[in-house]
């Protein structure tokens, strides 16, 4: 079946218990921190390197998710969530505790690359200083910001003052190379092709690019401060659908209602699964085809045909959506435990309609083909463009349909199942071109498959019985998870792995609330993708990314 | 056909269907509304300004613009089905300088603001602004955000405010519908405060702050001064 894995070869994959992998790092365990989705050894501050290796390489742990750091009353903490990409329910956390007064401690990035990112907004926000960090600055908040937002004594009302540099003279001399004729450019952050408020430092020689440095923040909303002030019950729900806002909404509110429901220890109704299960998909087919709308107008021109056509299946999905939910986009339809409301009636006009739309799919998946995919100039500019090895994207963290389009076979629905998505028949797609072209493939193939999920869904809400239609679980009023719980669970969201890292203590909102943004990550590669290649492929390379600046910047 | 012939076409021969139903409607197309304002004479007598403001509100060029959510359901209201292009305010251009109309689709935030007020300086006169979304209003669902600028007006005057979050494409289409309205029949945008400037930094008054920032900071650097604890 589909669902099932070969079995692993290298002794990577092996699972240890906690026990063994404590006993594997011997010495550099000073103490136990579990959290309720994996074992959590607390280390040193300076021995993180060295930790942090004898995982990767001995235990085979390849994914380091996020890095989530916060600050506590004695002392500064961040947190390593490390996966692996051949079974992401193996997980392990690494718990690196700072001294209160000068929170520093070693760098990871030497390690997993992706860490260079993630090490930078701990420090913008929290404050912790990373040892050995190859460029510790501000990521999301302008470099002359006071003080680190979610730390506990930060004050909201103290002035700010953010700067307009003056952009770079244009042809001054390189700092990397004397004699080397280049010249610096800004792309963005208004931009047409930066996909939103995105800023690209770019250095030329030429018509070619030697350097590209991703410059974020410009939508850097504060989303990690609302959810800390919203309860867990209902003020929180509605921020998800703000995080990657390409209708993708249900699938991030379930990455918060998964990692709220395993917190508080919810079950959801079974039929209320195949709600979410079917909602979730058309959410994808919505945010896939805009990425292969804004993909084909990087690089095909201007409001092209290929545009209209795909904007035109997202309306039919919306329409869809907003039947099921009442909203265009921000849907805010899950609830802990379950989803709001049933079906719309006459039920049965709504499956007729999911499934006119099912059936006409097909259709408009091979008038995409016909139109980009199969068209030269259209394969001249993103075959072999944008290359990306899969062991570089592991190493950046990469998820989602850009790891898969590099094939590294890695997704949630099927690694770590949630939802209805074990119970369906339907393949993760995987491309091995490793270029923007395959990233494509991927995201059109997937658009299939979620009509495929979609299909069982509706055939299974059909036949349900009424009087088991149970919509929502029997949840508190207020939620008040237990102290000092922490939990880490991430979904499979448009853009890759979606994930919640939660610190409950003990009152009604979370004391700590990270988002692991899938596109954060997947941004990192560009600069993988595009040096040395010429402008016109940074520009495929970006717009193969599909990346969302409300997810990048949070 | 012999040399003293004169050049005649042969009806039978041409495929005329295409041809005639061209030409069916045409004297409605000369009965247009334009025509039937000026009534019977050819000639309109009318002020200039009062022509001038009729013109740019009947072809208004949109800054292509994308903040945060609101600008996905700002894409569909550029795409098929609610095609604001019926109303002849449909043309996305890319550059501010070839922009009439900037319509602000999202949340602002500390970094942003001035590369927004630099952009829609870049604007050429006349100019106006369709704000888009709560966030535009007041910073929506993120008021409280300690990088939120809390509402676009506090950056740059805005004509017309469109409320939701995000508003659907019929919302933003009445928004600027009624701004053509407006333009149209010359009535001015509102003045409004704008507490956040585009400065120089050695015109900024000396505090704590600019102190800490001054071996940071050039003197003759753009900068924005957010004073929070005075938001609204
Ligand atoms: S008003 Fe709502 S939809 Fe629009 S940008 Fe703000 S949060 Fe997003």
């Amino acid at each position: 079946m589909s669902l099932e894995r070969p079995d692993p070869v290298d002794d990577g994959a092996v699972e240890r218990t906690p026990d063994e992998l404590e006993a594997l790092l011997g010495d550099l365990v000073v103490d136990r921190d579990d959290h309720l989705n994996a074992p959590g050894f607390v280390i040193r501050p300076d021995t993180v390197q060295e930790t942090l290796s004898v995982l990767k390489e001995q235990a085979g742990y390849d994914h380091l998710s996020v890095v989530s750091a916060q600050e506590y009353e004695n002392r500064y903490e961040s947190i390593y969530h490390l996966k692996k990409y051949d079974d992401p329910t193996q997980e392990v956390s690494v718990v690196v505790p700072a001294d209160k007064d000068n929170p520093v401690s070693e760098s990871a990035e030497p390690v997993f690359r992706t860490a260079d990112w993630h090490e930078r907004e701990a420090y913008d926000l929290i404050g912790i200083e990373y040892d050995g960090h190859p460029d510790l600055r501000r990521i999301l908040l302008p470099e002359t910001w006071q003080g680190h937002p979610l730390s506990m004594d930060y004050d909201l009302d103290r002035p700010q003052i953010a700067t307009l540099p003056e952009h770079a003279n244009p042809l001054q001399e390189h700092h990397k190379d004397a004699d080397s004729d280049t010249m610096f450019l800004n792309i963005g952050p208004h931009h047409p092709a930066t996909h939103g408020v995105l800023h690209l430092k770019t250095v030329l020689d030429g018509e070619q690019v030697i350097d590209v440095e991703p410059d974020i923040g410009y939508l850097h909303r504060s989303e990690e401060q609302m959810a800390q002030s919203g309860t867990y019950r209902h003020q929180i729900m509605p921020y998800p659908d703000r995080w990657d806002y390409i209708s993708a909404g249900l699938l991030n509110e379930w990455a918060y209602a998964r990692a709220a429901e395993d917190l508080a220890d919810i079950e959801v109704p079974e039929y209320a699964q195949v709600i979410r299960t079917m909602g979730a998909e058309m959410c994808r087919i919505a945010a896939h085809m805009l990425a292969l709308a804004t993909f084909a107008l990087d690089i095909n021109g201007d409001f092209t045909a290929t545009f209209m056509y795909a904007i035109n299946d997202r309306e039919r999905v919306q329409d869809l959506l907003e039947d099921l939910t009442g909203q265009r986009l921000m849907f805010n339809y899950f609830r802990l435990g379950g989803v709001v409301w049933d079906l719309p009636e006459p039920r049965d006009e709504f499956f007729s309609k999911t499934r006119d739309f099912l059936d006409q799919l097909p259709e408009s998946v091979e008038e995409y083909h016909n139109l980009i995919t199969s068209n030269e100039i259209f394969q001249m500019r993103t075959i072999d463009t944008g290359v990306l090895p899969p062991e570089v994207a592991k190493n950046y963290g990469a998820t989602g349909p850009v790891a898969r389009g590099s094939g590294v076979d890695y997704d949630l629905r099927r690694d770590d199942p949630y939802g209805y998505y074990d119970e369906l028949d339907w393949d993760v797609v995987t491309e091995d071109g490793c270029d923007n072209f395959s990233r494509l493939l991927v995201r059109m193939r997937e658009v299939e498959e979620s009509a495929k999920i979609i299909e069982q869904c509706v055939d299974l809400l059909e036949d349900w019985p009424e009087d088991e239609r149970n919509i929502q679980a029997n949840v508190p009023r207020t939620l008040r998870p237990d102290d000092d719980t922490e939990i880490y669970r991430a979904v499979e969201g448009a853009k890759g792995e979606l994930g919640i890292y939660i610190r409950a203590d003990g009152t009604d909102k979370p004391a700590r609330f990270k988002i692991r943004s899938p596109c954060f990550s997947n941004l990192q590669t560009l600069p993988e993708m595009a040096n040395g290649e010429y402008i016109p492929d940074v520009v495929a390379a970006l717009g193969s990314l599909d990346i969302v600046l409300g997810e990048v910047d949070r | 056909m012999s040399s003293d012939q004169p050049f005649i076409t042969d009806e039978s021969q041409v495929v005329t269907e295409t041809r005639d139903a061209r030409m069916t409607g045409q004297g409605d197309r000369f009965n247009s509304r334009l025509r039937e304002a000026f009534g019977s004479s050819p000639f309109i007598l009318t002020k200039f300004d009062k022509f001038l403001n009729w013109c740019r509100g009947s072809s208004m060029f949109m800054l292509q613009f994308g903040i945060a959510c609101c600008s996905i359901e700002m894409m569909h209201t550029y795409a098929v089905k609610h095609d604001l292009d019926r109303f002849g305010s449909g043309v996305p251009r890319a550059s501010p300088r070839q922009a009439d109309v900037m319509i602000v689709p999202g949340t602002i935030v500390s970094k942003f603001a001035p590369r927004m007020k630099r952009v829609y300086d870049q604007m050429p006169e006349p100019k106006f602004v369709v704000g888009m979304g709560s966030c535009t209003i007041s910073g929506g669902p993120f008021q409280e955000g300690y990088n939120v600028i809390k509402g676009a007006e506090e950056v740059i005057p805005i004509d017309i405010h469109v409320p939701g979050c995000p508003p659907r494409p019929e919302a933003l289409v009445y928004g600027v519908v009624k701004l053509q309205e407006r333009v149209a029949n010359g009535e001015a945008a509102p003045v409004t405060v704008k507490p956040y400037e585009l400065e120089e930094f050695s015109d900024l008054e000396r505090d704590e702050l600019v102190d800490k920032l001054a071996d940071q900071v050039d003197d003759d650097e753009l900068v924005m001064r957010y004073n929070f604890a005075d938001s609204p």
